[in-house]
């Protein structure tokens, strides 16, 4: 049940913020053993808050899973990692105190690829998520844990995080809506930081109306992060209805050759049709440095993740190896012990791009083909209102098939990583279905990107979109 | 950009990781791999562009505000005594 319209039966007295609740706890212990979708959650904690929540408030009594990278006081916060495994919050993050503020109760922890690292979930150390939809192929990710609750119906909703897709590459292999708002535009106080250039909270939702609702009460400046923007947030429902008549929308065509499946791109290229019809114009556009996408962000991402977890060092939390020789011993085993195979790949990768004697020919390149990247895009937006691409070439693959050549991997992020780099929003919107690798019925995603805080325009598109491809 | 060898254990100990030489061996093909693939970046001409700076960024006043008590920074501590972490001994005896 969408989120709205759960709100409806809370303020009509049909149901109540405890029995909804009591609900989903109820579904949890009925399939999460199979999904998988939950690292933990309180019954308890949360019942003593929906008990008390005020549903006058605009998201009162609304239960939302919560990533397991973001800080909820009293809470676990394990980043997937065997790291953090016995960390507990001393405090809220920014999106959580914003989310109780509109009356929300923050409610199950949700699977992970460690610290974020990946693209199937498969990278936790913690436990297997699966996708609903098949069980036998991955949900995606990282924020593979969300996704899957709320395709499950064991969440109304989600939060994730996205560094290079892992909020809408999820949401498409799991037929459901995921936003990654603008870089700027939801505060990351209190998320555990992986490449802070890159990093952005959003939802995963039923209905592109529930993002736009969530959206609203998570975004704002915050004074305790840097990189949040002094803006207003405009009123995301004003806008939401008034269909795609007269927008241009850009189809990228470095986004529909090769490598793609051709299911999806009939899906999507479907989809592009559906919003022609209803008085969108379509207009092929380029954005040529789009093949240095993934090896851009594979300079950056690792190398900001590098210098971010040089904090996980076995002293003022987390895994502490035991019986060092010395406190460089510490240093040394704790994080052999703490961190899986990915990350130890990731830091290494980092750290060497940013050693001296390297840092110019791969760091400094990067960041002068990041702005590269970026302009295609400013250039872009002169000439369209938003862009419409496929989230991923392929529907989710099986769980175990990734094989032994992470590039492989890597590279299956090329429609997602661009908006990462360019700090623009985008959404995933379910987009049919296809038939691939011998299963039947798997998820797509329709991909909508907009101009640097143009989340309005990107809703607006996606409620069209929601009603005729789906 | 030329070659895309990586001493990986040097490269570990610079970020004070441990690794096993099976570790070693799996990182190694895989790593070089990657970097063949970044260096791709190098056939990219950016003659005249900026270096992309931090996205945003703002000093906030330097005043004094509410922050986490002792016991909250306090809570996750693997080894702590007395209101203080405890680690082993940083310095040598003269």
């Amino acid at each position: 049940m969408p989120v709205t319209q759960l709100r409806k039966q809370f303020l009509s007295g049909e149901t109540t913020p405890t029995a909804a609740l009591l609900h989903l706890a109820g579904e949890i212990s009925e399939r999460d053993h199979q999904t998988g979708a939950y690292l933990s959650h309180d019954l308890d904690a949360g019942l003593a808050e929906a008990q008390n929540a005020d549903i006058s408030l605009p998201l009162g009594g609304v239960p939302i899973a919560i990533k397991d990278n973001m800080n909820v006081l009293d809470q676990p916060c394990t980043c997937g990692s065997k790291f953090l495994e016995n960390f507990v919050s001393p405090y809220d993050a920014t999106v959580i105190r914003k989310l109780r503020a509109a009356g929300a109760v923050p409610f199950g922890r949700t699977n992970m690829d460690e610290f974020a690292m990946g693209s199937s979930t498969e990278n936790s150390a913690l436990g297997k998520t699966r996708n609903p939809v098949d069980l036998d192929r991955v949900p995606g990710g990282s924020s593979g844990g969300s996704a899957a609750a709320v395709a499950d119906q064991t969440a109304f909703a989600a939060l994730g995080s996205d560094t290079g897709g892992s909020i809408r590459q999820p949401a498409s292999h799991c037929g459901v809506v995921g936003l990654k708002p603008s870089y700027g535009r939801v505060s990351r106080y209190g998320l555990v930081a992986f490449a802070s250039s890159l990093d952005q909270i959003g939802t995963f939702t039923r209905s592109v109306e529930d993002a736009a609702l969530i959206l609203q009460h998570i975004a704002g400046f915050d004074p305790l992060d840097s990189t949040s923007l002094d803006v207003p947030v405009p009123d995301y429902a004003a806008t939401l209805n008034q269909g795609v008549k007269g927008l241009k929308l850009g189809l990228p065509k470095e986004y529909f050759g090769e490598g793609i499946d051709p299911g999806v791109r009939a899906n999507v290229e479907k989809a592009a049709k559906a919003l022609e019809a209803q008085g969108a114009e379509l207009v092929e556009i380029s954005l040529p440095h789009t093949e240095y996408a993934v090896a851009t962000y594979y300079v950056i991402a690792p190398a900001e993740a590098s210098s971010n977890l040089s904090r996980f060092d076995g002293i003022r939390y987390g895994h502490r190896a035991p019986n060092p020789a010395d406190i460089e011993d510490l240093y040394k085993k704790s994080r052999e012990q703490g961190f899986g195979a990915e990350v130890k790949r990731r830091i290494i990768l980092g750290t060497y791009v940013l050693s001296s004697g390297y840092y110019d020919a791969y760091y400094t390149q990067a960041q002068k083909v990041r702005a590269l990247i970026r302009q295609d895009f400013e250039k872009a937006y002169q000439q369209v209102d938003a862009i419409l691409t496929p989230v991923a070439p392929t529907p989710a693959r099986r769980i175990g098939s990734a094989g032994s050549d992470p590039l492989h991997e890597y590279l299956s992020d090329i429609f997602t990583i661009s908006a990462n780099l360019a700090g623009i929003p985008g959404i995933s919107i379910p987009c049919g279905t296809v038939d691939w690798d011998g299963a039947t019925g798997l998820p797509v995603g329709l991909q909508i990107l907009g101009p640097h805080m143009g989340e309005a325009v990107v809703l607006r598109v996606a409620k069209a979109a929601e009603g005729v491809v789906a | 950009m030329s070659q895309s060898y990586i001493d990986v254990r040097y490269v570990a100990n610079l970020a004070r990781l441990e690794l096993s030489d099976e570790e070693v061996a799996v990182f190694q093909p895989q790593l070089e791999a990657i970097l063949k693939h970044v260096e791709t970046l190098s056939r990219v001409d950016v003659s005249g562009i900026e270096e992309t700076a931090p996205l945003f960024g703002r000093m906030r006043d330097d005043t004094p505000h509410e922050s986490l008590p002792p016991e909250g920074l306090l809570r996750n501590a693997p080894d702590q005594a007395q209101g203080q972490i405890r680690v082993p001994k940083v310095v040598n005896d003269a």
